[in-house]
């Protein structure tokens, strides 16, 4: 590990302090490139071993191999902050990307969203992460590869499926009793000695005693509903569930705030550069350079792009924030918004000609992309389309049935259209074999008619 | 400022690889589902272990739930140069790119192909787990010959009856080669045969293979009796580490042939078992002691033969079963095409009964190659 001081560090964050840069100690690591590519796959230096990880790092290996993608540097947020650098960055880039993180470092501890969830899971999500790892390998030799693979297949499908807004350390819901689980059939004796067992005061006149519903409202948290009811999960799997959720929201304000976090960054990068003075001329030069290449607006020598680099558009939208309001409202406005609102409220007609954004449509078929008429909402929407609830289709638990399933409705009104039944099936088969009871979702098919999902065969 | 003793510190935990080599089994495990087609088509019968099979396969998905695709999707570009109305071509879709981050569910089209290579060895092991089957029990070794004097290598001393001459020129010949103007033969030139009485852990076998090759044999009845003589040799190949193959078509006479043209011999007229139970005895008469081989003799057919060799068929099948560690039927064809209880299944059933030491299967499609092979040896090891 090697945390020796980088190029001009000191200077740069003292220059930046100066400014009004309001963060935690920053650790930086210079790591080596399969070191970073890790990082970059699994979005956290040390994390739980599962396949699907190894897609993505194979991808992200064969991306660098190939030279189609350059990682500077990946931030963890916390106290302290961790950045890791790639070793093979010259000074100057480093020069460059020790600003940029100071930008993100910054965000983070001042931001709302972040700091709400990391005020709940605390700041160390690195060695949390690094702990469920540890969990993990010791689940599975305890449990067996397969069994705690399973798990993780079920967790990791879901880890979308949070209620960010619920508490992180969210109980049970109030007044209503665990469910034991339900036998599958009830001899007569059971059930005449459960009804006779319920003491708790029926209802007047009610012949059956009245239960709370399970869930008293749909539950979008799927991965505490399931940690919390399923009805033959055991302790050790439940904390597993638990730790998938706990990454899951640490994940969330970084999904949710991708634009103004990298936009922030860039910002910050560029503007503590153009006032180092202690750096030296030629190092500014090729630091801007390096600059112009993070936050372009196309890829190679295209002139087109059919996707918004979220730090090109980031970096404009704060620049123009900057200087129309100045930096007290833009601290402002970074603490106390999101993506969503950060678009909504300061994409404006102006900035969107100037760069010379348009909104498309994709004909698969005919595999050729027609363009729109200038229309700013219809920007806006089609920017933000694909971030609406963690990216992922709105999906809650409406009910428990009898015998303890699990019934999930897709809200298809909102989301504008069905799921796709295949990926849905094998889902569903994950959530089976940890819900180990039958298990039903309620969506619309391609004609919009309602249809019911049911597990595919694992 | 690159120091090699940190990267080795970071490589110890390798997880990227490590996820990558589990993702690699699971994808393994998911061809071994579907072997059976595979290796139906696969041109191997006799190909030895070493022989490696490569397939072409598709990166596993971790499915999340998401939206039906549309057949058309809206997004926001950037350009300098477009207006509303243009209809821009994008030269090649992009490779799944960036696809990665909590958010991103995968395309779903990831086209990113790779190769995996495989021994058939691996193959027939998973195989034997997955279908958990008990290796083959070889005959008690009081029944064969226990060792043997074997050859193994060559001595410079030993006697003279067992110099071999062969070799002696040889090393003569290369001698010569090395220096010029050297005599004929030297003390040094001469090889002895080495003798060793070594155990023969009942190790050696032959697998007989019988095929009706009559005009009612067609394609798909040779593709099934093939596969199914495939997988029934590389399990007895798993049990004996030498093992001989004999090839025997017969149609109203019967002849031996190699394993290539084999499978595409197709005779005129009508089908008389018994000449191929007479063609097995008499190779194993002429080749294979029944006391130092274990034999196994599988036949294939449709079913059907010639009446009047009933008795003649019933006799030689007795005395080859009687010889053989095991005599297995495989009945092939199509449902519907099979009489209900064909003649030569009435031969098999009337001379291996319940004597465990043969049975007989029904093969319609490649499914059923499996319950054959799994009958096949769980049998066997009960014998």
């Amino acid at each position: 590990m090697r945390s020796n001081a980088l190029v001009y560090q000191q200077e740069i964050e003292a220059l930046g302090r100066s400014l009004g840069l309001d963060y935690f100690p920053v650790q930086f690591e210079q790591v080596p490139a399969e070191f970073m590519l890790e990082i970059a796959s699994y979005g956290l230096p040390v994390r739980m071993p599962h396949w699907s990880f190894g897609v993505r790092y194979i991808h992200q290996l064969i991306q660098h191999r190939m030279g189609h993608s350059h990682i500077f540097e990946v931030v963890v947020p916390g106290d302290p902050g961790h950045a890791y650098l790639m070793d093979s960055n010259r000074d100057t880039e480093n020069a460059l990307v020790t600003a940029h993180v100071l930008g993100h470092a910054d965000f983070s501890k001042n931001n709302l969203l972040f700091r709400r969830v990391q005020d709940q899971a605390g700041y160390h999500i690195v060695e949390q992460a690094a702990r469920h790892a540890q969990q993990i390998t010791d689940a599975m030799e305890r449990h067996g590869q397969q069994r705690v693979e399973r798990l993780l297949d079920a967790a990791f499908a879901l880890e979308q499926h949070v209620d960010i807004h619920q508490d992180l350390h969210r109980t049970r819901y109030p007044g209503v009793r665990p469910v034991e689980a339900p036998p599958n059939a009830e001899d007569p004796f059971t059930a005449r000695y459960r009804s006779l067992a319920d003491d708790a005061p029926t209802e007047a006149g009610g012949s059956a005693p009245a239960r709370a519903p399970v869930p008293p409202h749909p539950e979008q948290d799927l991965l505490w509903f399931i940690a919390h009811y399923a009805p033959e999960l055991e302790g050790w799997e439940r904390d597993i569930f638990l730790a998938v959720r706990e990454e899951s929201f640490y994940f969330q304000p970084i999904f949710a705030c991708q634009i103004m976090n990298e936009g922030w960054a860039s910002y910050w990068h560029a503007r503590l550069l153009r006032e180092a003075d202690f750096l030296p001329q030629e190092m500014y030069v090729d630091a801007i350079k390096t600059h112009s290449d993070v936050v372009r607006p196309y890829g190679g020598e295209e002139q087109i792009a059919l996707q918004v680099n979220p730090y090109h558009l980031g970096f404009r939208l704060w620049e123009k924030i900057i200087e129309a309001q100045g930096m007290a409202a833009a601290r402002q406005i970074m603490s106390l918004e999101d993506d969503f609102s950060f678009i909504r409220n300061h994409l404006d007609d102006a900035l969107a000609r100037e760069l010379n954004l348009f909104q498309f449509r994709t004909r698969r078929r005919q595999r050729e992309v027609a363009v729109g008429d200038y229309d700013l909402d219809a920007i806006k929407e089609a920017l933000l389309a694909p971030k609406y609830h963690f990216g992922a289709p709105r999906i809650s638990v409406t009910e428990l049935g009898s015998g303890g399933e699990l019934r999930l409705h897709h809200d298809h009104r909102v989301d504008g259209r069905g799921l796709d039944p295949e990926s849905a099936r094998k889902v569903l088969g994950y959530i089976h074999s940890v819900w180990r009871r039958p298990v039903r979702l309620q969506t619309v098919n391609s004609h919009g008619k309602p249809v019911e999902l049911t597990p595919a065969e694992a | 400022m690159h120091d090699h003793h940190e990267d080795r510190w970071y490589g110890l935990f390798s997880r990227g690889a490590r996820d990558w080599l589990r993702h690699n089994q699971k994808i393994r495990a998911s061809v071994r589902e579907n072997l059976p087609r595979l290796i139906a088509e696969a041109d191997v019968i006799t190909a030895d272990g070493e022989r490696r099979v490569r397939m072409p396969v598709r990166f596993l998905e971790h499915y999340r739930f998401r939206l039906a695709r549309e057949s058309e999707q809206s997004g926001v570009g950037q350009g300098s140069n477009v207006k509303p109305g243009d209809v821009l071509k994008p030269a090649q879709p992009q490779q799944g790119e960036g696809e990665e981050g909590a958010g991103a569910g995968g395309s779903g089209n990831g086209g990113f192909d790779f190769v995996l290579e495989m021994k058939l060895d691996e193959i027939i092991d998973w195989l034997w787990e997955e279908l958990a089957l008990p290796d083959l029990q070889p005959r008690h070794s009081s029944e064969i010959e226990d060792d043997q004097w074997q050859r193994e290598g060559w001595n410079k001393r030993g006697a003279r009856a067992r110099l071999d001459r062969r070799r002696t020129l040889k090393e003569a010949v290369k001698r010569r080669a090395v220096t010029e103007g050297q005599p004929a033969f030297i003390d040094e030139d001469l090889r002895y045969r080495q003798l060793r009485r070594r155990p023969q852990p009942e190790s050696r076998a032959v697998v007989l293979f019988g095929l009706d090759a009559s005009s009612s044999m067609g394609e798909r009845e040779r593709v099934l009796a093939k596969s199914f003589f495939f997988w029934a040799l590389q399990g007895v190949r798993r049990r004996y580490p030498r093992l001989d193959t004999a090839f025997i078509a017969h149609t109203v006479e019967a002849w031996e042939f190699s394993e290539e043209e084999f499978f595409q011999v197709s005779g005129q007229g009508g089908t008389v078992a018994s000449t191929c139970f007479d063609k097995a005895l008499e190779i194993l008469d002429e080749r294979y002691d029944p006391a130092s081989y274990n034999i196994y003799f599988f036949y294939a057919s449709d079913g059907e033969n010639f009446p009047d060799d009933h008795q003649g068929a019933v006799a030689s099948l007795t005395r080859l079963q009687g010889l053989a560690n095991f005599s297995g039927y495989v009945e092939v064809g199509a449902h519907g095409h099979i009489p209900r209880y064909p003649e030569t299944s009435r031969i098999f059933d009337e001379v291996i009964g319940d004597n465990g030491r043969g049975g007989r299967y029904a093969l319609h499609t490649e499914d059923d190659v499996w319950e054959a092979i799994r009958a096949f040896f769980t049998r066997q090891a009960e014998v």
